[in-house]
């Protein structure tokens, strides 16, 4: 009898430290898990454009985090979607073409001679990137500016474009190789070579 | 001098060199083109920034842009000549695409500007220095075109163990360096000795291949004329051992970390053409206008090296050494390994510009096609970085960046080896590029979204921001507005507590008071409103509207208090209908003094104070402070009340009614005046006693106060005897019966002794809290306290003919007895002894218990019997004076019209009842559970068994005599309510 309760004794004492440990180590090494809503809204592209039909990315963030569907953000592209695919372990699933479809980058330029100073356009920027005051010239701080397009739409005499970013010698990047399949006409090297020959 | 020790790195291959071809005419000078073509990117970092306009005469050597930012550099005009434009030209770039650039339609005149040697260099701070070369458009000339004063910068920090000259030019094809050591050795040693001053490293090394014997020679001898510590390594043939990172292990045997750069490991790297260029900079003044770039392939039938303006089209180039447009293939600047094919021969030379390649079809062929990957492993055979080309190669296919970046991929030096030993063609290092490329748009995309979001979140919380200051300055506006319509209605006083709604309409009221009581109606309606506005910004959690309707609240409150004050200052008969009788309806009719005004307004103040605190008492029964305050505020009223009817007295010579024909007496005034001045004074008292509850002088003090005040009291009813008995009209609801003087003295004197008992009572207790060593003596004049209390009560008893023996249970079968009235009444007093001493007791014998004292030695101090009798007794006396504060508008009808006390007493003893039975449940709860305590004490020590019976016995006794009291008292309370 003495050894069974010896036994029970030894395993409630060693329940108890290794409880009292873990119940230290949770509280010591508690590690503030980085809530899924942040990651989603690291993903998206934050041009605030509200598309997807949220007032703004992290909205949006949310919304995906509370199940809507992945494919709603145009500006994100299919790049955005396999990201959020990855990080939320579901299908990649083409851009949905309700909420628009993928372009290049754009940013918003004034045409300034037409510009009325009527600052609907500033009101309008989610990103405080138009510069401007009541009846004097508006215009974008083009680095700043997520082509979202908001402002378009407000501006009284259409002085807005929306001008697609191009390609600087600093911007430029290689193009990816072709491939196998683009040259697999010409498989065996030493045909190409006779065609030289010639 | 003794070579150094050259080590060897990983990797590398031996393409056929191509570079005799160069190398078989002198360095050749160029006519000057029709115009210079001037990039403002010509370097890494941000573009320079033009300072010339189109239509400038610029001078060579003239600076025609700046620097733009710290990683920048200078623009000079190479030649004498006019700015024709500044627009976007073709530009020597992988991507064939354009960028801005200035263009220079030379003169023919070469007339240079004013030429600024830095001839101090050796006693100049480095910074100086280092500015001057910045000033001169010096860049690394090596090919990535590095602003050379920053690289110096970055390497002047920390001790340099080594300063490496790279001459190795390990590409095919290219001899501009082995030109420019055999042309410029001079000017090269120079310009090292000016670096080595500005880093002072430990070891200065020229690295050079073994394929430039010429040069070699060159930089030998003039290095052992001028005795030079500068080292030269002659390193073998081997591409890429002039990568700076490949030659930096070559010589020091060194690797430079991952994501390191070699001034992190304590060396400085340059090429030969910089150093040149430096000493130009430097000794000469002249700023980075020139270069010398090889031009070769089997496309020109001259192929040679040439000093060449910076900014001279390459066509211009092609035709000066005879390029033959049939044969032209592909024109590449750069090597054949690292360089990259040009779309247009109209693109300029810039700083790095280091050859051009004009090759034939047969000279480098079209790429082979890209064919599977067999996994041969000879690229990884072939890497100098020691990197795996084959696994970047399947991240770069599947895009899969991350894993990339892990292995390193940004250590590669894209050098081509491992694209040039590929038995299956694969464009490598295009697969490297392009995902270097993703990489870092990535990265971009990623700092430009996070830099929208941090707009974006500014941009919100600025916006709230200004809806919150808005929203302020509404409410803002709103309270002025109100405080505004607010001022032109009345003054303040006190606040807290709405309405006195009682106010009484029977007795007629001026017209003052008619607008009064319509302002304290607004006023109402007013106060009603804010709360509920309140009430729901507490409900939306408005926090700023919460604070803002909350001062409304409390402003419309004390307006109201004051409106109502003033109210009461014209109907104060009415406020206390049963209180100074004497003054009463005629006196609001009759024009009185403002002194008397002011003193029934008091009077009416306190009136409404003392009901105010009856109402929270009716609430918290048992809360003696609220007791106590109103006993105090009754003296004021008393005091106020004189104080009324002295100046009644004084301005009698108005109208008044009958009531106030009988004169009072100048005594009885004076008398009066008496006690309303120990009636203040008391008050002070009390409120200090408040502050500093322990303060046993005050206390003493109110004692004495109190003493005099009953003096006083009692001369002002002897004196007021006649005139009280001539108004017995105004006392109908009052009984006949008349209490003498005696007998009012002696309850008085009763409830001083109670207030005493109290007292004592208090000390005892937290003298038995902290242990004092003082109890006993406390409990002796407890024992003392209670005697006297327990004789006057006697004392008061006896008057109405009834003795009452305050002892404990016999005398309770007694008490539920009653016969008449009265009698009923002594019974029920005599109850409430019974119960407050078993009370008592229980307590007393508990607290021995807890002292440790076992059950003999309590039982031989006798403290439960005695204490049984001295709680009683004192019970008896606490139920007079509390039932008095509970209604003390009767009590002060009593006081000053001296009317009987059986109305008073039946409503007291009902009150008293409730508050006893309250009591007896406790008592009894509490002996239930001390008996259940004791039951399990007793499971659980047999061994005390004997004891611990006898005191389950004994509590079961007093549990037992508890539920007969109780139920006694309820039946008595019943009665009572019969009644």
């Amino acid at each position: 009898m003495f050894t069974v309760l010896l036994a029970i004794g030894i395993l409630l004492l060693l329940a108890l430290i290794f409880g009292a440990i873990l119940g230290y180590a949770n509280v010591r090494f508690h590690v503030e898990g980085d809530p899924i809503v942040e990651q989603i809204d690291a993903i998206l592209p934050q041009t605030q454009c509200g598309q997807c039909g949220h007032p703004g990315c992290r909205p949006y963030a949310e919304a995906i985090a509370n199940g809507e569907a992945i494919n709603h953000c145009p500006p994100g592209g299919q790049a955005t979607i396999q990201a959020l695919a990855d990080l939320l372990d579901v299908e990649a699933i083409p851009l949905d073409g309700d909420h628009g479809t993928e372009t290049a980058i754009k940013v918003a330029v004034i045409r300034e001679d037409e510009c009325i100073g009527c600052t609907k356009c500033i009101q309008a920027c989610p990103v405080d990137a138009i510069l401007g005051a009541a009846k004097q010239m508006h215009t974008v701080i083009a680095d700043e500016c997520t082509g979202c397009d908001l402002c378009v739409e407000p501006c009284p005499v259409d002085c807005i474009d929306m001008v697609e970013v191009g390609v600087t010698a600093k911007t430029w990047s290689w193009d990816k190789p072709q491939g196998i399949a683009a040259s697999s006409i010409n498989i065996i090297a030493t045909d190409r070579q006779t065609e030289v020959s010639h | 001098m003794q070579a150094p020790q050259v080590f060897s790195f990983h990797g590398g291959i031996h393409p056929a060199q191509n570079k005799a071809q160069s190398l078989q005419l002198p360095l050749g000078r160029p006519s000057l083109p029709s115009e210079l073509i001037l990039p403002l990117g010509q370097h890494i970092g941000q573009s320079s920034r033009s300072i010339s306009k189109v239509g400038d005469r610029v001078l060579k050597g003239e600076i025609i842009a700046i620097n733009n930012g710290f990683l920048s550099s200078y623009l000079h005009a190479p030649t004498s000549g006019t700015i024709t434009a500044i627009e976007e030209r073709f530009i020597a770039h992988p991507s064939g695409l354009s960028d801005l650039c200035i263009v220079l339609s030379p003169d023919g005149k070469e007339e240079w500007t004013t030429l600024n040697p830095l001839n101090t260099w050796q006693t100049d701070a480095p910074e100086d220095v280092l500015a001057h070369l910045a000033k001169m458009g010096i860049v690394g000339m090596g090919g990535a075109g590095f602003p050379t004063q920053v690289k110096l910068q970055g390497a002047t920090k920390s001790p340099l163990t080594h300063f490496i000259i790279n001459a190795a030019e390990c590409e095919p094809y290219i001899t501009a360096d082995d030109i420019l050591i055999r042309e410029k050795t001079l000017e090269l040693v120079k310009g090292i000795e000016i670096f080595q001053h500005l880093v002072n490293a430990e070891n200065v090394v020229i690295g050079i291949e073994d394929n430039k014997p010429i040069a070699i020679a060159a930089l030998n001898t003039l290095l052992n004329e001028r005795g030079s510590q500068i080292q030269v390594a002659v390193v073998p043939t081997k591409y890429p051992s002039g990568g700076e990172k490949q030659l930096i292990q070559l010589i020091t045997g060194k690797e430079v970390p991952s994501g390191q750069y070699p001034a992190d490991i304590g060396i400085l790297c340059q090429n030969v053409g910089t150093c040149v260029a430096v000493h130009d900079a430097i000794l000469l003044g002249k700023p980075l206008i020139s270069r010398i770039t090889t031009l070769t392939g089997d496309a020109l039938k001259s192929p040679q090296n040439v000093e060449v303006l910076l900014g001279t089209p390459v066509t211009h180039l092609l035709d000066y050494a005879d390029s033959q447009e049939k044969k032209l293939h592909r024109l590449i600047m750069g090597g054949p390994m690292m360089g990259y094919t040009l779309d247009s021969a109209a693109v300029p030379i810039v700083k790095t510009s280091n050859c051009i390649l004009a090759a034939t079809k047969k000279e480098l062929p079209t790429p082979a096609p890209e064919q599977a990957c067999i996994r041969c492993g000879m690229c990884e055979q072939a890497c100098p970085a020691s990197l795996l080309p084959q696994q970047l190669l399947w991240f770069s296919k599947s895009q899969e960046l991350d894993k990339a970046e892990h292995y390193n991929l940004f250590d590669c030096i894209e050098c081509g080896a491992c694209s040039y030993v590929c038995p299956s063609s694969i464009p490598l290092v295009q697969y490297y590029r392009h995902t270097k490329s993703s990489i870092r748009e990535t990265r971009e995309a990623n700092v430009k979204s996070d830099l929208a979001k941090q707009r974006f979140e500014a941009r919100k919380a600025r916006q709230d921001a200004e809806a919150a200051e808005k929203e302020a300055k509404r409410i803002a506006r709103q309270q002025a507005s109100a405080a505004k319509t607010a001022s032109a209605k009345t003054a303040p006083s006190t606040g807290a507590t709405p309405p006195v709604t009682t106010q009484p309409t029977a007795a007629p009221i001026s017209d003052e008071a008619k607008k009064l009581k319509i302002d304290i109606a607004i006023a109402k309606t007013k106060l009603k409103k804010r709360q509920k506005e309140l009430l729901t910004a507490q409900e939306a959690e408005h926090l700023e509207e919460i604070s803002s309707l909350q001062l409304q609240v409390t402003e419309q409150e004390t307006k109201l208090a004051s409106l109502e004050k003033e109210f009461s200052k014209i109907p104060v008969a009415n406020t206390a209908p049963t209180a100074v009788t004497e003054t009463s309806t005629a006196v609001a009719k009759a024009p009185v003094s403002d002194e008397l005004k002011k003193a029934k307004v008091d009077v009416a103040l306190v009136g409404v104070k003392i009901k105010k605190l009856t109402k929270q008492l009716d609430e918290t029964p048992d809360n003696q402070e609220i007791k106590d305050k109103i006993s105090s505020l009754e003296i004021d009223l008393i005091a106020a009340k004189a104080m009324v009817e002295k100046l009644t007295s004084t301005s009698i010579s108005a109208p008044v009614t009958a009531i106030q024909k009988t004169p009072i007496s100048n005594e009885l005034k004076k008398a009066k005046v008496d006690v309303a001045l120990i009636g203040v004074k008391i008050k002070k008292l009390t409120k200090q006693l408040e502050e500093t509850p322990d303060d046993q002088e005050t206390k003493d003090k109110i004692a004495a106060f109190e003493t005099d005040l009953i003096a006083a009291k009692t001369a002002v009813e002897k004196l007021s005897a006649a005139p009280s008995e001539a108004t017995p009209s105004n006392h109908t609801a009052e009984p006949k019966a008349v209490i003498t003087d005696e007998l009012k003295k002696l309850k008085i004197d009763t409830a001083i002794a109670k207030a005493s008992v109290k007292k004592v009572e208090k000390a005892l207790k937290k003298a038995e809290e902290i242990q004092a060593p003082e109890v006993d003596a406390i409990r002796q004049q407890l024992k003392e306290a209670q005697q006297r209390a327990d004789d006057l009560e006697k004392a008061l008893a006896n008057p109405d003919a009834l003795q009452l023996q305050p002892q404990s249970k016999e005398n309770t079968e007694k008490a539920a007895a009653p016969i008449n009235a009265d009698a009923d009444k002594k019974h029920k007093i005599d109850l409430a002894i019974a119960k407050a001493g078993i009370k008592k007791a229980e307590k007393n014998i508990l607290l021995l218990k807890e002292q440790g004292k076992d059950e003999a030695e309590i039982i031989a101090s006798e403290w439960p019997a005695k204490l049984i009798e001295a709680q009683a007794k004192l019970e008896n006396l606490e139920s007079q004076p509390s039932p008095e504060a509970q209604l003390k508008a009767n009590i002060e009808t009593q006081a000053l019209s001296k009317t009987t006390e059986k109305a008073t007493e039946n409503a007291d003893i009902q009150a008293d009842l409730a508050a006893q039975i309250k009591k007896q449940k406790i008592a009894s709860a509490l002996a239930k559970a001390q008996i259940n305590k004791l039951a399990k004490r007793l499971e659980s020590t047999p061994e005390e068994a004997d004891s611990i019976q006898q005191e389950i016995d004994a509590t079961r006794i007093k549990q037992q005599d508890a539920e007969t009291l109780l139920a006694q008292l309820i039946q008595s309370k019943d009665k009572q309510e019969n009644h």
